[in-house]
């Protein structure tokens, strides 16, 4: 991870040689989750400099279909501002630790309207440039069974019982055959060491009907 | 009786292959120039052929794993008859190639009323030939599996 992050630092520092420092924001690129559920939205950032005091995190969110953006929350002189009067009224909760540059939001009690782009944006001054990352949520009504997970479980847990059946059915027959149970075995028993012996030439096995008693 | 045997391995294959070709084939609803399920659904427009994977609903794959534990116990009842046909004591019977071949006559069946019953209703879908092939299957190999009760190897 701190390859990468070093590498791609190094890459903005190619590509502009004026502006060595820029400020490199992470979040998720998609986010499923359940109506009525909860949802973590992580933001953290990489800066060459040290987390400073007058560290800032912003969320905004902008619906799925509209072009307008709304702000909905705000952390600047080590205070959080929750969104109170617009969608996420009472549902909106800081639950991130600026000090460790986590940026990260709880949106409670999910609801189909909250499907949209949220978009964190982070500034530690005196590294302010940078670009915005956002995440897309999608909630959902019930989440989806893949395909095949019955087929396999119903398929697994026939053959389970079908070779736990056959191992109870020789494991019985063998302790007959030690004489640690006495069970009368019936006639029609299967095989007998000594009747398989009987095949010199290769003629087809006779088989006959016999007709109900 | 040479003959017997003959007849009732041909029966076995038979049902087999129709297990087979009703499971692998994906053309248990037809209707228009779509064909559904059991695992694709594809559609010929002008434009050519489409085709996208069946739904996950609960029922469809619950028809899908019926039919593949009944084409693998026919296939078991195969080789179990085969060794019982060298193995069996004289006199005996089939047991494990009826118990078998039974389970997959049921494993079918139910596969196929599962289907008719949950498939969704639409004037224009009919069913397909290997739906019709599936309850083909079903008596064919209950008959085969009470076949291989009554059987036994001559004394």
């Amino acid at each position: 991870m701190l390859t990468v992050l070093a590498l791609m630092s190094v890459a903005l520092l190619g590509i502009v040689p004026e502006q060595t420092e820029a400020i490199v924001i992470y979040t998720g690129w998609e986010r499923h989750a359940l109506v009525g559920s909860d949802i973590r939205l992580a933001c953290s950032f990489f800066s060459w400099r040290w987390t400073s005091e007058d560290v800032t995190f912003s969320w905004t969110y902008r619906p799925d279909g509209s072009r307008d953006s709304i702000s909905i929350f705000h952390y600047t002189g080590g205070a959080a501002y929750v969104d109170n009067k617009g969608p996420f009224m009472d549902r909106l909760e800081f639950v991130g630790n600026p000090s460790r540059r986590d940026g990260s939001i709880l949106i409670k009690n999910l609801e189909f309207s909250d499907n949209g782009t949220f978009t964190c944006d982070a500034k530690n001054p005196p590294d302010i440039v940078g670009r915005p990352s956002s995440v897309r949520l999608l909630v959902f009504e019930k989440v989806p069974i893949q395909a095949g997970v019955i087929t396999g479980a119903i398929i697994g847990v026939v053959l389970g019982l079908l070779i736990l059946i056959v191992a109870i059915y020789y494991l019985m027959r063998f302790l007959v055959a030690r004489r640690v149970f006495s069970i009368n075995v019936s006639k029609h028993g299967k095989k007998k060491k000594e009747g398989s012996q009987q095949k010199q030439l290769w003629t087809p096995p006779p088989v006959t009907l016999y007709p109900l008693p | 009786m040479l003959l017997i045997l003959l007849g009732v391995l041909v029966l076995h294959l038979i049902i087999l292959i129709l297990l087979i070709v009703s499971t692998a084939a994906s053309a248990w609803s037809v209707g228009g120039e779509r064909t559904t399920d059991l695992w694709y659904n594809c559609m010929t427009n002008n434009g050519g052929y489409h085709c996208k994977p069946a739904s996950n609903e609960d029922w469809i794959q619950a028809v899908q794993a019926l039919m593949i534990l009944s084409v693998l116990f026919c296939f078991f009842s195969l080789i179990a008859f085969v060794y019982q046909l060298f193995r069996l004591v004289k006199g005996g019977r089939f047991f494990f190639t009826a118990i078998f071949q039974i389970l997959a006559s049921v494993f079918v069946m139910c596969g196929a009323i599962i289907y008719t019953v949950m498939s969704p209703d639409d004037w224009r879908v009919e069913f397909g030939y290997a739906y019709i092939l599936a309850w083909v299957a079903f008596p064919l190999s209950l008959i085969s599996g009470l076949i291989y009760i009554v059987l036994r190897k001559k004394e």
